[in-house]
């Protein structure tokens, strides 16, 4: 136990002392929040507007000056036939559609309703939702200014999303930030905090020691354990008060499952440093067998239903893709085990086989 | 006075596939003795350490060291060596005193007896005002003496030292060497592997490894004698080279 101690102290002494690597432990979390949470920011401004107008009378023309007037809407094109809008969104000519009924001042007189319809580019899905809102806050002051004159008249608009309809993957960066940061944490820094004592020729001092294997193991990963839980903590504490990504699970069941995941992670570390004996082979192993995977085929920057086939199957075995789903459920659904038991039991299976197969990896190399 | 040798081997042999590192080789070191395992790179000196320390296990023969035998025996074995490897062992990012205690704690020793001998390390070193500085920034030469005095830590009865002098000046290597006997008089054997012909000379008794097996053994003056050389260097030379021509 003495000895643990002793290890575990030295590891933090590594850890604390090589400030270059603590900085960017540290900072990277935070940073990448920061850069996800402002590059999906939902800034409107500057939108080419198409407008449909078959019947073009005194209500749409006031309604068509009131979104020039905002500044935000720039109409690129005035159409008279709904079908020749698809080329104006296809080419990205327009951005957002507004299409008038015809007759819509006649309806508005008689009927006291009348519909526009407003379409979306939703490639973006944030911004395709803040500016369809924006053109909505149009529309009904508008229709409030007409009501102000007239009584008891209703636009009704309808918003349609062109492109990406169930807003798929909007907002949700968070639970693949914190796959990728505790990849970066637990495997990656583990590899090379190993691979570091191989090159140095420590490694043999401590195996020529009376220490067990699982003493040292232990005591080389169970810092960046924590470090990895750290910053767990610091990204959910910063998503919620930066960026109000909300917290609807429990956040217990988040630590155990993000518990599981390092524990996959820091495996996947001390089987690349097993089988590399340079911190820069290590590197490299660790950035393209882990991060590229866990960044592209979990869900975090491209949806899995939108990845050809074949990358769908690979996805499987990449841990990430069910530690996003899990973290996804939890934080944006607030679904419990009952749901997310199936992701769990496979992340528990990987964490399993890795964990055994990385002890083997360190056995074999002390015969 | 016959007493258990500090190690014992007997028809140690390590295979890597069809390529055989160590061929049955078999010798004793006496306690106390300071031995030097010579050879050329590639000879299987550091093979044969690596089975002797328990690092590597052997694919057949068997070895005792301090009494115990390496493969059924390894934690006492363990308990029993001190070993510097090529590259001194010690963590460049901790401190003099903080590397000490690292090791006192692997080896399990009291806090007080880590104390004590951090202070007699630190005196005999001449590194008291470095006590506090990371081994990092420590010339070499010392670096390789502290690393020296960390391995005989927990005072072991065998201590491995693996080219323990290779890449410091002449004047440091005497030191070392001089820290050597000291040791050896204290009952502690001493394996030392080395490059320098001149360091073989030092030695109580030397073996040449040629292609895995021991081509001569024995105290250099003996070696000498039979051989009718005048130096450890010539012999070297007329052992390896047969052996360097085939391969």
């Amino acid at each position: 136990m003495k000895a643990l101690r002793g290890l575990l102290r030295k590891e933090s002494y590594h850890i604390l002392r090589d400030r270059r690597t603590l900085t960017v432990i540290v900072v990277l979390p935070v940073l990448q929040v920061i850069l996800f949470g402002f590059a999906i920011r939902t800034d409107v401004n500057d939108v080419r507007l198409a407008v449909v107008d078959p019947t073009p009378d005194y209500a749409t023309i006031a309604l068509r000056n009131r979104f020039d007037a905002t500044g935000t809407f720039r109409t690129v094109a005035v159409l008279h036939r709904v079908d020749e809008l698809s080329a104006s969104f296809q080419t990205g000519a327009a951005q957002l559609a507004v299409v008038f009924e015809p007759r819509f001042a006649e309806r508005l007189a008689h009927d006291g309703v009348a519909r526009v319809q407003v379409i979306t580019d939703a490639t973006e899905p944030n911004t395709a939702s803040a500016r369809q809102s924006y053109a909505f806050a149009v529309i009904q002051d508008y229709e409030r200014s007409v009501r102000a004159a007239s009584n008891d008249v209703r636009i009704v608009p309808d918003g349609r999303l062109r492109f990406n309809p169930t807003r798929e993957s909007s907002n949700l960066f968070v639970p693949g930030l914190m796959a990728m940061v505790l990849t970066i944490i637990s495997a990656l820094m583990t590899a090379l905090s190993l691979t570091r004592e191989k090159e140095t020729g420590t490694m043999e001092s401590l195996l020529v020691s009376p220490l067990r294997p699982v003493e040292i193991i232990v005591g080389k990963v169970a810092p960046y354990l924590l470090i990895g839980l750290l910053s767990v903590a610091l990204i959910l504490v910063e998503a919620r008060f930066v960026f109000n990504v909300p917290m609807r699970g429990s956040i217990v069941l988040l630590v155990g499952e993000a518990l599981l995941f390092i524990l996959v992670s820091l495996s996947i570390g001390i089987l690349v440093s097993a089988r590399t004996s340079s911190q820069r082979v290590a590197m490299l192993i660790a950035l393209v067998g882990t991060m590229l995977p866990n960044q592209l085929l979990s869900g975090f920057v491209f949806p899995v239903e939108s990845l050809p086939r074949a990358l769908q199957i690979l996805s499987n075995v990449v841990p990430a893709r069910w530690f996003v789903l899990i973290a996804r459920g939890i934080m944006l659904k607030g679904v419990g085990l009952a749901y997310l038991w199936r992701e769990t039991l496979i992340l528990a299976g990987m964490a399993l086989l890795l964990l055994a197969l990385s002890a083997r990896s360190f056995k074999v190399r002390l015969s | 006075m016959t007493t258990t040798p500090a190690i014992a081997a007997r028809e140690l042999t390590r295979t890597f596939g069809d390529f055989v590192a160590v061929d049955h080789i078999s010798f004793d070191v006496q306690p106390g003795e300071v031995f030097g395992f010579l050879g050329a790179n590639g000879a299987g000196k550091t093979t044969a350490i690596r089975m002797l320390t328990g690092l590597l296990a052997p694919t057949s023969g068997s070895a005792t060291v301090a009494g115990y035998d390496i493969s059924r025996e390894g934690e006492d074995v363990k308990r029993s060596i001190g070993y510097m490897s090529q590259k001194f062992s010690l963590y460049e990012d901790l401190t003099v005193s903080e590397n000490i205690r690292l090791y006192g704690g692997i080896y399990d020793l009291s806090s007080g007896e880590i104390a004590d001998r951090m202070r007699r390390i630190l005196t005999r070193l001449g590194l008291e005002h470095a006590a506090r500085s990371l081994v990092r920034d420590i010339p070499l030469g010392w670096k390789q003496k502290l690393a020296f005095s960390v391995a005989l830590l927990h005072e072991p009865r065998v201590v491995f030292l693996d080219e323990p002098t290779s890449g410091v000046d002449p004047i440091t290597r005497r030191q070392f060497w001089e820290l050597i006997y000291e040791t050896a008089r204290g009952g502690t054997t001493v394996l030392v592997t080395t490059h320098y012909m001149d360091e073989a000379e030092y030695c109580d008794r030397i073996s040449i490894m040629v292609a895995g097996r021991i081509a001569a053994i024995g105290t250099p003056a003996e070696l000498k004698a039979n051989a009718g050389v005048a130096s450890i260097d010539e012999l070297f030379v007329r052992l390896a080279r047969p052996a360097a021509s085939v391969a």
